[in-house]
């Protein structure tokens, strides 16, 4: 990547440098501030995050979760007793006159007595706890392998990378039904280890490059000679830098872990009945597709919008921490900056 | 995922050259694999009594007998690693020519089912990879050099959408919407209502607007083009019943095939390049001259090898009209040739397709409904060559889309990356400072140059498909290699089980390593050696 400022020349206007531009605007802020202000400018990212703390507040006080009551009339264990139409009765603006919830908001299938919408928020509870399992799992086992075999390189390295190529191979089925035989369970928690067991294999494989190159960089020289130990310059000086790959990579694998479950469910090894995962719905429903479609399409929808959001907020974050990343600016963010620039340089020169 | 993973798998400080490396590679391969069977032995021995539906017989006699061959045959009676060594000589009899991925629970030999199965299912995860690379490659090139333009925001969503679909949901969905509504459709006659010729036709002229980066009135004016064109093809589509019998002709061929060589010269070398032009054109008249002729060839006794064969003399064809025309660059005329009369192969390929379609969709066997969903082939379908590849075509086609919609998007958004970061090294100014064309530049130094990291993600994501494949696969209702997995697993069936993980293990160590040794060859740039 070259360093040389790029002129950006307006036919007939002042010459804007694009790289003064930028630096103008995070001149004199922390690094955490500036990825901050980064991050917030991502207009997707700052959706997709109200997005997913609404969806989260619905599905954990909906139906109750642990100590947090509930507030609607069924959850999803109840027998609903039989309804003439299974349609949604949830009336939203631009397809009807005002908001009401209705009896049964996503619909009811009274063949199993269900209320939908009941099941979809225990879908989403299950949901959210396979992303944090699957998320602080594969963070621990990613980064400390990566780390390990970076720093310390030579046979470490050929060891733990031979042994990631391996972890490659093996299919989350496969672990998800060893597992679930062999402690003779199955749900939500069999499922996100077996998920989070075999999904950090691209972290390690960043963060062992991440670590390559900044253990050459001066400061771990600086580090090593006043007398850290390798845990200290591996935990406390080489990992804060690479805090960024980790975070981002992280925000993406659990949204690809979200989809993983809901595979695993659908195939017939993830959770199963009497628990209930948005997977699993679909399987369930996915006969129903032609004759009540609201059955199939609500747990797709709620799967679809969860992953949506979270993908955008690690597009987001990796648009907030990646220093390499030039943003270049729109013809109309020159213009506003060019007087600016104008003046400063006037003022440097007199 | 999005650029999450990264070509790492080579450090600088290994001495030797490319060959060295790559062996090595091979023989780190190997023992993965056989690290990887072992686990994988060890893990499904532990997944569950094999014995569990032998047990369940009611009749005492027939189950004492049951439990006994099983025990013999699956080798139960020693001790797991010793029967993984049991296993692994069977496996190793792949060297020698006679393979043996031992018996399943019902006696049957696994070796024959994965040979049938195999192929079904790479059928479908090759077919997925061509289509997701082709598609993939263009939108992301076309998104980077059209950045910040509606199409590029518009693709950039669907990336993102894509990305989030569960495989399994977007399959019924797709059976459910596109093969019955269609199918329906085809049975009422084919007819477009006016609401779907203008949302076809406002469809097609807003791609066209936001694809373009010209002044307003111009990018309007062609947009309403488009529209219009779209508009009354599909009013001469609907009018003339043409889903229902489709063919070209050979008025349509002729003008496809001049767009053809037009596009191909125009990608290739410029249309101010006379030669080029000329040896595309020419190649195209006799694509267009062979037309009648290889109708008549093409109904008698056709089959795979033929057809290739046929390809294979086309592009043979084209080169040596390249050839022929002479001028300076005879090598850049060949490529011009050859890249039009592949496409004229295909064009001619797919009007005698649709010249079968009446006859397999009147078949009592499809009854008026193409569109499959369910098996990878109609059983009992009797036909010659077009029929059948005509049935092939309709099975895989729905599998197929569910199946590349991620890597279309994963292809797309590192291609689009890729590019525009090499379209902001100093050496893409330094060509366009000399005084290249804008052509030149984007497809000699931009596009290979953008090519080289792809290639990595190309092959990272085919191990990857084989796992889609197994949802996709449940989703349609074919019997392949998911089917061989998901049942071996619910019926605590280890063998089958260890076939499909054989398989699949290959492929991933496979796939890694071509994507380390194609980036060490491809880029001079990565040290292997010293």
């Amino acid at each position: 990547m070259s360093t040389v400022p790029h002129d950006h020349r307006e036919p007939g206007g002042p010459v804007v440098d694009e790289t003064s531009f930028e630096q103008k605007e995070v001149a004199g802020l922390s690094q955490g501030q500036i990825v901050r202000r980064r991050f917030r400018r991502h207009k997707g990212a700052m959706i997709s995050v109200v997005v997913l703390i609404l969806i989260v507040i619905l599905a954990a006080t909906s139906i109750g979760w642990g100590p947090i009551p509930h507030w609607w009339k069924w959850t999803y264990s109840e027998t609903i007793p039989f309804v003439d139409d299974q349609s949604p009765t949830l009336k939203i603006w631009p397809f009807s006159n005002g908001f009401a919830w209705g009896d049964h908001p996503f619909g009811s299938d009274n063949e199993q007595g269900r209320d939908l919408f009941a099941n979809v928020m225990r879908g989403t509870q299950q949901t959210l706890i396979v992303i944090v399992i699957l998320g602080i799992l594969a963070t621990v086992i990613g980064v400390v392998i990566g780390a390990l075999a970076g720093f310390y390189r030579g046979w470490v390295d050929s060891v733990l990378m031979r042994f990631t190529d391996l972890v490659i191979t093996l299919p989350a089925i496969l672990i998800t039904a060893v597992l679930g035989f062999v402690f003779n369970a199955s749900g939500v928690f069999v499922v996100a280890i077996s998920l989070g067991l075999l999904s950090w294999t691209g972290l390690a494989r960043l963060v062992r490059g991440e670590f390559l190159t900044l253990r050459e960089r001066e400061f771990v020289d600086a580090a090593k000679v006043a007398g850290a130990s390798d845990a200290r310059i591996i935990f406390k000086h080489i990992l804060p830098n690479t805090v960024g790959v980790i975070v981002v990579n992280v925000t993406l694998l659990m949204g690809g872990g979200i989809l993983s479950e809901a595979a695993l469910s659908f195939l017939g090894f993830g959770i199963q009945y009497p628990d209930i995962s948005l997977g699993s719905l679909i399987s369930l429903y996915a006969g129903k597709m032609s004759f009540q479609p609201w059955l199939f399409i609500w747990p797709g929808v709620m799967i679809i919008v969860i992953v949506l959001a979270i993908n955008f907020i690690g597009d987001g974050l990796r648009d907030a921490f990646d220093p390499r990343q030039k943003r270049i600016p729109k013809a109309k963010d020159l213009r506003r900056g060019a007087p600016e620039a104008a003046t400063t340089s006037d003022a440097a020169t007199a | 995922m999005l650029g999450s993973q990264t070509p790492t798998g080579i450090s600088t400080e290994e001495h030797g050259t490319l060959l060295t490396f790559i062996i090595r590679r091979i023989i780190a391969g190997f023992f993965i694999v056989l690290g990887a069977t072992f686990i994988a032995y060890i893990l499904v021995a532990n997944a569950g009594d094999p014995l569990t539906n032998a047990r369940q017989l009611q009749d005492p006699a027939m189950r004492e007998n049951m439990i006994k061959s099983l025990t013999t045959s699956l080798h139960l009676d020693v001790n797991p690693v010793a029967r993984y060594f049991l296993w692994l000589r069977g496996i190793g009899g792949c060297f020698v020519g006679a393979c043996d991925f031992g018996k399943n629970i019902q006696q049957g030999d696994v070796t024959s089912d994965l040979g049938t199965y195999m192929g079904t299912s790479l059928k479908l995860i090759f077919s997925a990879i061509a289509l997701a690379i082709i598609i993939g490659l263009t939108v992301g090139i076309v998104t980077a050099l059209k950045q910040y333009s509606g199409f590029d925001y518009a693709v950039t969503f669907l990336t993102f959408l894509f990305f989030s679909l569960p495989v399994f949901w977007v399959g019924i969905v797709l059976k459910d919407l596109v093969a019955i509504k269609f199918n329906n459709f085809l049975q009422a006659g084919a007819v477009f209502t006016t609401a779907w010729i203008v949302i076809l036709a406002l469809f097609f002229g807003l791609l066209a607007y936001s694809v373009q980066s010209a002044p307003f009135l111009r990018k309007l004016t062609i947009a309403a083009i488009v529209a219009a064109v779209v508009a009354l093809l599909s009013w001469y589509i609907s009018s003339t019943g043409w889903l229902l019998d489709p063919k070209l002709g050979i008025i349509v061929i002729a003008i496809l095939s001049a767009a053809i060589a037009a596009g191909v010269t125009t990608l290739t070398a410029g249309l101010a390049n006379k030669k080029a032009l000329y040896s595309a054109l020419s190649t195209a008249a006799v694509g267009v001259a062979l037309y009648y002729p290889l109708l008549s060839f093409f109904h008698s006794g056709m089959n795979l090898w033929k057809l290739l064969l046929l390809l294979v003399i086309a592009i043979v064809v084209g080169i040596a009209v390249g050839y022929l025309w002479g001028g300076d660059d005879k090598a850049l005329n060949a490529r011009t040739g050859a890249l039009t009369a592949l496409g004229i192969s295909i064009i001619i390929f797919i009007d005698r397709l649709m010249r079968a379609w009446y006859t397999y969709s009147n078949n009592p066997e499809i009854g008026g409904r193409p569109l499959a969903t369910a098996s990878p082939s109609t059983p009992n379908l009797v036909g010659d060559f077009w029929i059948q590849s005509l049935d092939t075509l309709t099975h895989l086609l729905l599998p197929t889309i569910t199946l590349m919609l991620i890597s279309v998007a994963g292809h797309s958004r590192y291609a689009r990356a890729s590019m525009l970061e090499v379209l902001n090294q100093d050496y893409i100014r330094t060509a366009r400072s000399k005084g290249l064309t804008e052509r030149t530049v984007i497809m000699r130094h931009a596009f290979r140059n953008a090519l080289i990291p792809i290639t990595t993600i190309i092959a990272f994501d085919i191990s990857g498909l084989l796992g889609g494949a197994v949802v996709t696969e449940r989703v349609y209702g074919w019997t392949a290699m998911g089917t061989l997995f998901q049942n071996g697993l619910q019926n605590t069936d280890p063998n089958p089980v260890m076939a499909f993980f054989l398989v699949n293990a290959i492929l991933a160590v496979l796939c890694n390593m071509l994507a380390d040794i194609s980036y060490a060859a491809l880029d001079p740039r990565i040290r292997v050696g010293s």
